[in-house]
């Protein structure tokens, strides 16, 4: 589709790639988990050094993520302004110091913000490599047999693999209502009242449910003719078997991990604080 | 021999219905017969197969008496799921039944259900997707496939299962002429080569036709009204009083007072025995004359050199060059893909071209936002359901104008008017989701005339309607155009559509304009037919085989003649 | 719950996340706040809740805000992923009662999912996503509240009337045309 910038997957032949979509999805879950509880910089900044290797490994090429990713540097500065904005001292908090670098008064600059604030980035920066990575890697069909491996219900599988397969429908479905909607005279301009913006919505959405509440009905009388939840198990054709590779992959990012955490937590605070 | 389906006084109501919608249905269907089941919309004739593969009772609950018996089982005894490893059915749509994200998944699901061992698919997939010739495509998203290729996964997602009977629910609805054809094809090879039991569900009665049946049913108003062979049924009169369209060269004959019998042969026009009726054919071909041609009329809409693509290189249309006359009633046709839709984009200003100007009477529209282009060119949609935004009719009605901040009682007045012209007046307070389909295709037209435009562009105006409610749509359509002089373009891919309703078509394939003419000329040229992936109308063959060297002539002619008949009821030839 | 999980509710789980991702990128922007906006597919998880149910809901508002968020930002923020299932929960438990398949949604019905719908929201935005925040990312409690009372507005706005209006129209999709007379 012409001028998405919906991420998607792209088939190349690395050793990232071969891997099986639940190593991947594991990988990407304890990885984001720690990444969360930690805020010790020393592990951030390994962290990120290792995101942004495994996403060169991938060889994952700008264009594919391009956009996504200069949204993601907007957001990201949106956000530490924000931080500053709502709470120019919450690094005093933290950190138990303060050394005012310029300004003065409420929103006077100390280095305990601005170290706060640059952990906050990193955060934000070790995820986001492996997020797009598993997303421009991981072939979606073998990603829902995968989940089923991971021992959730097939019919969870299932339905991420048809959210997956009708985005594509009900996008251009979206644009095609659109589209008359906008011919009959509705623009979706931000100009107008909350109300009317409201209204506008709407003129898009009625049609937009309503037309996908028919095709409910329809794919399910088609999976039930199939014999869809016929048995307790299914197989699935894109299954892939776990691979040494996979092994060493997970025996990794569990062991990187439960370091990572152990050393962010010996202290008792999940700060690392260099001003004391 | 044993009959594989048997219904015997077989009676079904549904549920939430208080009248039976089968009755008394006494019918066998032998193993190995390709049967073809017709009767317009509401007939019963899905519900009919709805018994047979148990979505009846279990999905569409009701209470049925008689027996049914298919393949030894009573489908509401077995199930659905037991039920599936008899009969395969392909539905009507093909987006809906295409559940796997690639072709491989989609073929393979039914396997995946069963607990197939990987391995064994691999090779079970490879193998029905070589009878159905998909293998290049196992790897595809269905957004890269066309719809004849969507349903030919279909047909390999239910072979793989190695069923007995393949039921075909409208296999033809949203295919165009020449990818239909293909796939009636493709259905009679399967037929042939597996010795299945096929059963065909479709008003298309011509276009099945194209391969041989063994039997045809008609369904009307619940009741089997005819099980014939197809050679005795087309000389009878049973489908023109049910409502189902003959093919158009025994329509033909049958206006030039030709006497058919089964002898004559009448499935196929290439195998017709025609020497019987070659005289009256040709004496009746003398006599209807055509009236003179409409005189030149001032341009409604000019597209001048259009160019247009995404990636640059890579183009969508180019060198599109045509003129709109007011007034008129015009075709744009191809196949899907062609670019028709991303015309009509264009058209109503949701894309831009690179290159060329559109020009609505004489002047140029590049500047114009799509909301004021809307105000003169109104576009109705394929399917109502994704133009209905507001629960009541009168406010769906009117959301153009009010929009457009027009005062409430003019509003009121115009809207009044509008429904009255649409035959919606006496429902304008009811709620849009009580009506029927073809209703709502009314209530999105009368949305887009409230506004007054000048042109209209409808997109496949008639797609999955039965005759009669064809008729109804392209009828008032008509008298849009006769009486209020709005000027009407339908992208369509309904040969008959554009043979009786309108009076010129542009021919889109590839990206480019390949034909700008009558239809009968379009439909009669093999090689624009061929490119655009029409079908020539066998009205072609009609007259060639009739040593009629017209053709296109001849074709004009009947569709004068029919316009005439159906304004007037059946006439005498002398009358003209 | 009495509700059976059958192929109807996967595949409604199915189509609703695709609805919900699709509407990600439909936003309208509600304030320079980042995180918050009036959210069309707010109206989408609603809507489904009310119709099929808590657990279908909840599927949706997690996948959907999950995959959504990394398709389309490349980021998943999971203090406000799960508010979604929170919010999708509350409102899906008392589907039944809502009575809009039956077509019987009206005042008192209205009342009730409103009621359920702002509580819902309550929960999840004023609570659940800031304290996620606080606890996830040790971000600054003010400006975490401050954004979730954003999101709580924007919500029970989308939820309020476009919830109500869809399910208006969807109750009478049931009603019968037998009901109805033809006028002069």
């Amino acid at each position: 589709m012409a001028g998405s910038r919906l991420l998607t997957y792209k088939e190349k032949n690395t050793w990232i790639h071969r891997l099986s979509g639940v190593t991947k999805m594991l990988f990407f879950l304890l990885w984001s988990i720690t990444g969360m509880l930690t805020y010790d910089t020393r592990i951030l900044i390994v962290m990120l050094i290792l995101s942004f290797v495994i996403f060169a490994l991938s060889r994952t090429e700008w264009a594919q993520v391009g956009t996504v990713f200069k949204f993601i540097l907007l957001f990201l500065c949106l956000n530490l302004l924000a931080v500053y904005a709502f709470s120019p001292h919450q690094g005093t908090i933290i950190y138990g110091t303060e050394t005012v670098l310029a300004f003065s008064g409420r929103y006077s600059l100390t280095a305990e913000q601005l170290f706060y604030e640059f952990n906050i980035m990193l955060k934000y920066l070790t995820v986001t490599p492996v997020v797009l990575m598993f997303i421009v890697t991981t072939n979606p069909s073998e990603f829902a047999a995968s989940l089923n491996k991971l021992g959730i219900s097939y019919n969870v599988g299932y339905a991420i693999a048809i959210a997956l397969r009708y985005v594509p429908d009900v996008q251009a479905d979206f644009t095609k209502i659109k589209h008359a909607q906008e011919a009959r005279g509705i623009e979706m301009s931000s100009k107008t009242s909350l109300w009317n913006r409201l209204k506008k919505m709407s003129m898009i959405i009625f049609p937009l449910l309503f037309s996908s509440m028919d095709r409910i009905d329809v794919v399910s009388n088609a999976m039930e003719l199939r014999g869809f939840g016929k048995h307790k198990k299914r197989t699935w054709y894109m299954a892939r078997k776990l691979t040494r590779n996979d092994y060493l992959t997970l025996a990794f990012v569990v062991a990187f991990a439960a370091i990572a955490l152990a050393i962010t937590f010996s202290d008792g605070s999940r700060f690392y604080n260099p001003f004391v | 021999m044993t009959p594989i389906i048997e219904f015997k006084n077989y009676t079904f109501k549904y549920r939430s219905q208080t009248e039976p919608t089968l009755l008394d249905i006494n019918l066998s269907i032998y193993p190995g017969e390709k049967v073809l089941i017709v009767g317009p919309s509401g007939s019963g004739k899905s519900t009919l197969a709805h018994c047979i593969n148990g979505m009846v009772p279990f999905s569409f609950p009701g209470e049925s008496t008689g027996t049914l018996t298919v393949n030894g089982m009573d489908p509401a005894q077995t199930g659905i799921f037991g039920m599936s490893k008899s009969v395969g059915t392909v539905l009507q749509d093909t987006d809906g039944q295409f559940i796997g994200l690639t072709v491989a998944e989609d073929v393979a699901f039914a396997l995946e259900n069963d607990c197939v061992a990987q391995e064994k698919m691999f090779e079970l997939v490879d193998r029905v997707a070589e009878t159905v010739d998909i293998k290049r495509l196992l790897e595809h998203a269905p957004t890269e496939l066309s719809g004849g290729q969507k349903q030919r996964v279909s047909m390999a997602g239910v072979l793989v299962d190695d069923v007995d009977i393949l039921l075909f629910d409208e296999p033809l609805a949203n295919l165009d002429p020449a990818t239909g054809k293909r796939a009636i094809d493709l259905i009679d090879r399967i037929h042939r080569e597996k010795k299945k039991t096929v059963l065909i569900i479709e008003h298309r009665l011509e276009d099945v036709l194209y391969r041989d049946v063994d039997r045809i049913i008609v369904i009307g108003e619940g009741r089997v009204v005819a099980d014939q062979k197809p050679d005795d049924l087309l000389v009878s009169d049973v489908l023109i009083r049910e409502g189902i369209r003959e093919p158009l060269y025994v329509t033909a004959l049958k206006h030039a007072g030709c006497q058919l019998t089964a002898e004559d042969k009448p499935e196929h026009i290439e195998t017709m025995r025609l020497e019987r009726h070659r005289e009256k054919i040709r004496e009746w071909y003398g006599k209807v004359t055509l009236p003179d041609p409409k005189g030149e009329k001032e341009p409604a809409l000019e597209i001048l050199d259009l160019d247009f693509s995404y990636i640059s290189g890579n183009p969508i249309l180019a060198n599109i060059h045509f003129r709109i006359n007011r007034g008129e009633m015009l075709s744009i046709v191809g196949k899907n893909g062609a670019g028709k839709s991303t015309l009509s984009n264009l058209i109503c200003g949701f894309l831009n071209p690179d290159r060329g100007k559109i020009l609505l009477n004489g002047a140029d529209i590049a500047d114009k936002s799509i909301k004021e282009r809307g105000e003169v060119i109104g576009l109705v949609m394929q399917n109502p359901n994704q133009m209905i935004s507001k629960p009541m009719i009168f406010d769906e009605v009117a959301l153009g104008l009010t929009v457009r901040g027009v005062p409430e009682d003019e509003v009121k007045e115009r809207v009044g008017e509008t429904l009255k012209i649409c035959g919606l007046y006496p429902f304008r307070n009811w709620p849009i989701s009580a009506l029927s389909f073809g209703q709502k295709k009314r209530v999105t037209i009368a949305s887009i005339l409230v506004m007054n435009p000048s042109v209209l562009i409808l997109d496949e105006p008639t797609a999955g309607q039965d005759y009669r409610h064809y008729t109804e749509i392209m009828e008032f359509l008509k008298e849009l155009n006769e009486k209020y002089g709005i000027t009407i373009v339908m992208i369509t891919h309904d040969m008959h559509l554009m043979l009786e309703y309108t009076d010129r078509a542009i021919v889109i394939a590839d990206g480019q304009l390949i034909a700008d003419d009558t239809p009968a000329n379009v439909l009669t040229n093999e090689q624009i037919a061929d490119r655009a992936y029409l079908k020539k109308t066998s009205l072609y063959d009609l007259a060639v085989k009739c040593g009629i060297e017209d053709a296109s002539g001849f074709a004009e002619r009947f569709i004068y003649y029919e316009r005439q008949v159906r304004e007037n009821g059946r006439l005498q030839t002398a009358d003209l | 719950m009495k509700q059976k999980f059958g192929i109807k509710q996967v595949v409604a789980i199915g189509i609703g996340t695709a609805l919900f991702i699709v509407l990600t990128n439909a936003q309208v922007p509600f304030m320079i706040v980042p995180n918050t906006a009036l959210q069309s597919r707010v109206a989408v998880l609603t809507f489904f809740s009310a119709i099929y149910g808590p657990i279908v809901g909840a599927a949706i508002g997690l996948i959907g805000h999950a995959l959504g968020d990394a398709l389309f930002y490349g980021s998943i923020w999971w203090s406000w992923v799960f508010p979604e299932a929170i919010f999708a929960i509350a409102v899906g438990l008392f589907s039944e009662r809502y009575k809009v398949k039956a077509g019987g949604f009206g005042g008192k019905e209205i009342v009730l999912f409103n009621v359920i719908q702002v509580i819902g929201n309550a929960l999840a935005w004023i609570l659940a996503a800031p304290v996620l925040d606080i606890a996830i990312y040790a971000e600054p409690a003010n400006k975490v509240f401050g954004q979730g009372a954003f999101a709580f507005l924007g919500n029970i706005i989308v939820a309020g009337v476009l919830g109500t209006l869809l399910l208006l129209a969807y109750s009478k999709v049931g009603a019968k045309s037998g009901s109805l007379s033809k006028e002069d």
